[in-house]
């Protein structure tokens, strides 16, 4: 909402610099976007053309003498319409003025052009930022004052408001007058709405029935006769441009202009154009069609509400009008509406068509009923002052019972000081009350009756008045104190305490936390996972993009293309995870948000340095990564191979604890990195899935366990075995051996000096008792009991 | 080197002996010396081996002291010998350090390094900061019902207000055919969610991921995190809420940071303010600051007391309690602080960026 300060000052009185009334009006919740000033020309004053004759040197230009009152000058002039005797917007030398040459705002300085010395400008408004028109003078009015200073003649400055939606009341020139009143200690002059009747009466000249009065609260209706339309006059053309309007024809301009004023849309039919003076608000019938103004046909349905005359609609109530009813410049007989339409309706009916409309934008927050009459008498007598004609005596006004009387909500004292923690004295209430133009009754001697004023729907409740109180005394006066109530007992989320720990261990192991978007596309999830066609993945009504439409099933498909991404700027390392949401859809009922954790590494092991090697990120950095962080959580899993579309065949692990599936680790399918423009020979990932692992946590708090009090004794053992045995499943044989502690595999041989079709795995193995040393005896015993183990379940030999 | 003596030992001779290998032995430099001198005095052969074996011609009361005081003379040469070989032994690690000379200006081998998301260590600060005044930390659906986003919080549907959040609808329809699924636009469904499941009092923040369906730009993003604040029960004022707010920005921003409230309107609070900052860098100047675009102040945030219609949503008694909510943008909080002049930068995952921090 433009407010031009101009304008304002018509109904209320404004001594504040524009920038401070800015910041009290923002800070009492009207906030200013930009104050934008017009005008700072300084050098620039309304001019007297007394005498226009040719240039001598050039048949375009002329030469035009110019008086400002105290002193004459010669310009040199090259628009078509210069004329003697007219006022005009005269730039001295040293004016600020806008230059079409350089397109700068520069100072004028004194010229020669084609021989003659032009002592200053008769400016266009594009020179001035009044418009873009170069092409002509501006020609002021007759009575502009010559020599006054155009800064004061013409010069505005406009607020440029960026309303929350419930300041309907701001939407209106007056609204803010209101408002600036309340908060600078003025008073509001409301316009008069004056106006002659005279012959026959509305009421014998038109049929005005309103058959769905749940759409319309009230409709009320004057006729204007014999109106001249034509261009408005020039005060009430710059009160629109200023508030960004475009004026059209005298009628039309007053709905505007109203609208602007008052905040009520009108709309203006052509009183011969409706058939048998007849005008029926109703739904619309179904398969019926209009023509609105913009020239679109529209098929309505009756969810729309029409205004129709005897046959068809002429009117979208509160939206737009018809064409067939339109004003146009053979008009002479005008039925003016001032009407009210209920808003939600409004609002939808603007949102199935398409059409958001200034009526619409204010008719869809719920304007008051008693607003209707005002603004209608108002708009009739400004058609009757610009347009001339005769009002025919009396308004229709139909009434529903909806919203007939004006809100009335109590105000106590006790409320204020429960909801601000302070008291406010009642004195202070009411004086609140008066400058904001609400009216009160005392109830006892702690409470207010107040009837909220016309302009205001957004006051409805004890809390809504609270609001108004604080926000005109201001916030500050509000004492500042700490919560005082008990502290509940707060209750730790489990899943949200294990992702911290996650990714806290994920930190300190070296990797590196990104965030993606949730939404890809359905191409990117089937090139990393296998999808199931009839439970396609969550999909976006109205994606913002095609790249965009699809909530995510696994974190895997954008952890890759980060990846991607990275690797075109940057030689690595990559280590990166994600820890975020993965959508399962389920029938009926919101998705699924499964907590997951996902990583990848790939590129250069270390940092490119001059002490490293050069070897490259591969599967046993991702499962070292699973195991830390594992290992940091208590929790003991098995890795088994798995098959997984997006993982390299024989390079993916399912991470297990009993049967459950905490994860994969693998190295990604080289058609997968083919198809994602991923680098490097290898790209490992893990994906950790929080809900399965915070089951298999420890049911208890880690215990303290002694440490070992007796020595332990060790024996390294080289074991030969088949080359497609696990070294997992001889590990875990190992260990769950009695008197074996821990196991550590230290190297991997296949090749010479053993069998082909077999590999050489050994370890050190640590053998120890709680209550003693063991003896050399028992050592071996043990061993040699590991050994028929090892060799009757897996084929596992001591090598020779 | 004194020839062995065919005289029987006295106690002077020993003191002698002691006396001219303990000098001796604190002129040798080196090892092969000091074990020269070792054979001539303790070996086999060596003087006080000597005199020992010769303590044999002696009577039986000149054996013991006599042979007291030699034993005692080779336990002292032998405590010698071990202290030079020490003495030795360091100068020469000495001398070997000063040759092992290493360039110290050659860079160190990189330790691995990981670091949390930018975002994900800004709510960490929110949150604690709130946490250290007894709030609770919860999270809820990323993708929401209509009911609890907007009916739940007092705008209901075809309410204009709901043009404030430009939403992302997921594609599916309840059974009365209507939209009912959408990406939340902001973490305030978790009010209603939270209430209805426990009575006061409450106190918690929500962070968490939110989505609207809208352009980006350097200061808007579709998808981005808030941390919503609730806090609910007896006698519970507009005063509490300033008075957490400003606790908040004083652990955020710094002990000397001022609050200013401005009326602001957000359906789900009455009354509803945002909450400004003064500007942590310029100290509330304004001119010429970049931060807070010459006016001395920052928006941090929107708060308000509970709308009475969210309490009665959820079965409150308006009558016996009150409460407070707020939310804010820890995107926003991070820009400010660390200076960083793009939303787009935090989700576009560039390695360049998050390594800053
Ligand atoms: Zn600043």
């Amino acid at each position: 909402m433009r407010v031009p300060l101009s304008w304002l000052r018509q109904y209320v009185d404004v001594d504040l610099p524009a920038q401070e009334l800015a910041h009290r009006l923002t800070m009492a919740g009207i906030e200013v976007g930009e104050v934008e000033v017009i005008g700072g020309w300084n050098e620039v004053f309304v001019g007297h053309v007394t005498y226009v004759h040719p240039h001598p040197n050039a048949d375009r230009l002329r030469l035009c003498v110019v008086t400002t009152g105290s002193e004459e000058l010669e310009v040199v002039c090259g628009a078509p319409n210069v004329a003697s005797g007219q006022k005009i917007c005269f730039a001295k030398v040293g004016a600020n003025i806008y230059n079409t040459h350089s397109e700068r705002h520069e100072t004028l300085e004194a010229a020669k052009i084609r021989g003659v010395e032009s002592q200053g400008m008769i400016c266009s408004a594009i020179e001035l930022g009044l418009g873009d028109d170069h092409s002509r003078i501006i020609v002021l009015p007759d009575d502009a004052p010559t020599g006054a200073l155009l800064d004061d003649y013409l010069g505005d400055t406009v607020l440029d408001l960026e309303l929350t939606p419930n300041r309907l009341d701001c939407l209106s020139v007056l609204g803010v007058a209101h408002e600036v009143a309340a908060l600078t200690g003025k008073t509001v002059r409301e316009p008069e709405a004056s106006y002659e009747e005279s012959g026959a009466p509305i009421t014998e000249k038109v049929n005005i029935s309103v058959a769905s009065p749940e759409l319309c609260h009230r409709y009320t209706a004057s006729l204007l006769l014999g109106v001249k339309i034509g261009p408005s006059p020039q005060w009430l053309q710059d009160r629109l441009t200023r508030a960004g309007l475009r004026p059209i024809n005298n009628v039309v301009d007053v709905t505007n202009f109203v609208m602007l004023e008052y905040n009520q849309p009108l709309h203006s039919f052509d009183y011969d154009l409706i058939k048998n003076a007849t005008v029926i608000v109703r739904r619309a019938r179904p398969g019926e069609a209009l023509t609105t103004l913009d020239g679109v046909e529209r098929k309505l349905t009756p969810e729309n509400l029409v205004i129709a005359d005897a046959n068809d609609p002429i009117g979208l109530g509160g939206v737009i009008g018809g064409s067939n009813s339109e004003i146009s410049d053979s008009t002479v007989n005008v039925l003016l509406e001032s009407a009210t339409f209920d808003g939600t309706n409004n609002r939808a009916t603007a949102q199935t068509l398409g059409l958001r409309t200034e009526a619409t934008l204010r008719f869809e927050k719920g304007l008051r009923p008693e607003l209707a009459p005002i603004a209608l008498r108002r708009a009739t007598g400004l058609i009757q002052e610009v347009a001339g004609g005769t009002v025919a005596p009396g308004i229709v006004d139909v009434l529903s019972d909806e919203g007939a009387d004006p809100p009335v909500v109590i105000l106590t004292s006790g409320k204020i000081k429960r909801m601000l923690g302070m008291e406010v004295d009642l004195k202070r209430v009411r004086e609140t009350m008066d400058a904001l133009g609400f009216t009160w009754e005392l109830e006892g001697d702690a409470a207010l009756k107040v009837t909220v004023p016309y302009w205001r729907n957004d006051v409805n409740i004890e809390e809504d008045l609270v609001e108004e109180v604080v926000r005109t005394i201001g916030y500050q006066s509000v004492p500042t104190t700490m919560l005082s109530s008990p502290i509940p007992f707060q209750q730790p989320v489990p899943v949200m305490g294990l992702r911290d720990q996650i990714k806290d261990v994920l930190a300190a192991v070296g990797i590196q936390e990104v965030i993606n978007y949730p939404l890809v596309t359905l191409q990117q999830l089937e090139q990393v996972e296998h999808l199931d066609k009839s439970a396609l993945p969550l999909r976006v009504a109205n994606p913002m993009s095609s790249d965009r439409e699809y909530l995510r099933t696994t974190l895997r498909a954008s952890l890759l293309a980060t990846l991607a991404s990275n690797q075109g700027h940057s030689a690595g390392p990559f280590r990166m995870f994600e820890a975020g949401r993965v959508f399962w859809p389920r029938n009926g009922d919101l998705p699924e948000e499964r907590e997951t954790v996902a990583g990848v590494l790939a590129g250069l092991r270390h940092e490119p340095s001059w002490l490293e090697d050069d070897s490259l990120l591969d599967f046993y950095d991702a499962k070292g990564v699973v195991e830390s962080v594992l290992d940091r959580l208590g929790v003991t899993a098995t890795y088994e191979p798995v098959d997984d579309p997006a993982f390299h065949p024989g390079r993916c692990a399912a991470i297990k604890s009993r049967d459950a599936l905490l994860g994969l680790v693998g190295e990604v399918h080289p058609v997968v990195m083919e198809r994602l423009g991923l680098e490097s020979p290898q790209v490992a990932a893990f994906e950790l899935y929080l809900g399965p692992i915070l089951a298999a946590l420890p049911s208890s708090q880690q215990q303290f366990e002694p440490l070992p009090r007796y020595p332990s004794a060790t024996r390294d053992l080289a074991l030969v075995m088949p080359s497609d045995v696990d070294a997992g499943r001889v590990t875990q044989l190992i260990l769950r051996h009695r008197g074996v502690d821990r196991a550590e595999l230290f190297d991997i041989y296949a090749g010479e000096n053993i069998a082909e079709g077999t590999k050489s795995l050994a370890f050190h193995v640590y053998f120890q008792a709680r209550d003693r040393t063991l003896t050399n005896e028992e050592v071996n015993r043990s061993l040699d009991g590991l050994l028929r183990i090892l060799e009757k379940e897996l084929n596992v030999t001591l090598r020779a | 080197m004194t020839e062995p003596s065919a005289q029987p030992p006295t106690a002077q001779s020993i003191e002698e002996i002691v006396r001219s290998a303990t000098a001796e032995l604190d002129s040798l430099e080196n090892l092969e010396a000091v074990d020269q001198w070792r054979v001539s005095y303790l070996g086999r052969r060596g003087e006080l081996t000597t005199v020992l074996r010769s303590l044999s011609s002696l009577d039986v009361d000149q054996r013991r002291t006599i042979g007291a005081s030699a034993n005692e003379a080779k336990n002292t040469l032998e405590e010698c010998l071990e202290e030079r070989v020490r003495k030795i032994n360091g100068a020469a690690l000495i001398r070997s350090a000063s040759q092992g000379r290493m360039d110290v200006t050659l860079p160190g081998r990189p330790a691995l390094e990981g670091r949390l998301h930018p975002t994900t260590q800004i709510v960490r600060e929110i949150c604690s900061a709130f946490t250290a005044m007894g709030f609770g930390v919860v999270e809820g659906p990323e993708v929401e019902w209509d009911h609890y986003n907007f009916e739940m919080l007092n705008i209901p549907k075809g309410h204009p207000a709901r043009d404030m959040w430009n939403t992302l609808w997921v594609d599916y329809e309840d059974p009365a055919g209507e939209q009912a699924m959408l990406l939340r636009t902001h973490t305030s469904p978790m009010q209603a969610r939270v209430m209805e499941g426990q009575e006061p009092p409450i106190r918690v923040v929500v962070p968490g991921k939110c989505y609207r369906y809208e352009a980006t730009d350097a200061t808007h993003e579709w998808h981005f995190y808030q941390v919503e604040g609730l806090a609910v029960g007896e006698g519970i004022t507009f005063a509490d809420l300033k008075g957490t707010l400003y606790e908040f920005a004083r652990r955020m921003f710094g002990e000397e940071r001022q609050i200013r409230f401005r009326c602001d309107y957000f359906p789900f609070v009455e009354p509803g303010v945002d909450m400004s900052i003064d500007c942590f860098a310029c100290n509330g100047e304004g001119d010429g600051c970049r931060i807070c675009r010459d006016s001395g102040w920052i928006e941090i945030m929107g708060a308000g007391m509970i709308h009475p219609k969210v309490l009665e949503g959820v079965g409150y008694d308006t009558e016996k309690y009150t409460g407070f909510a707020f939310g804010m943008g820890p995107e926003r909080i991070a820009m400010l602080k660390y200076g960083i002049d793009d939303i787009r930068h935090f989700y576009a995952n560039d390695l360049r960026f998050l390594r800053q921090f």
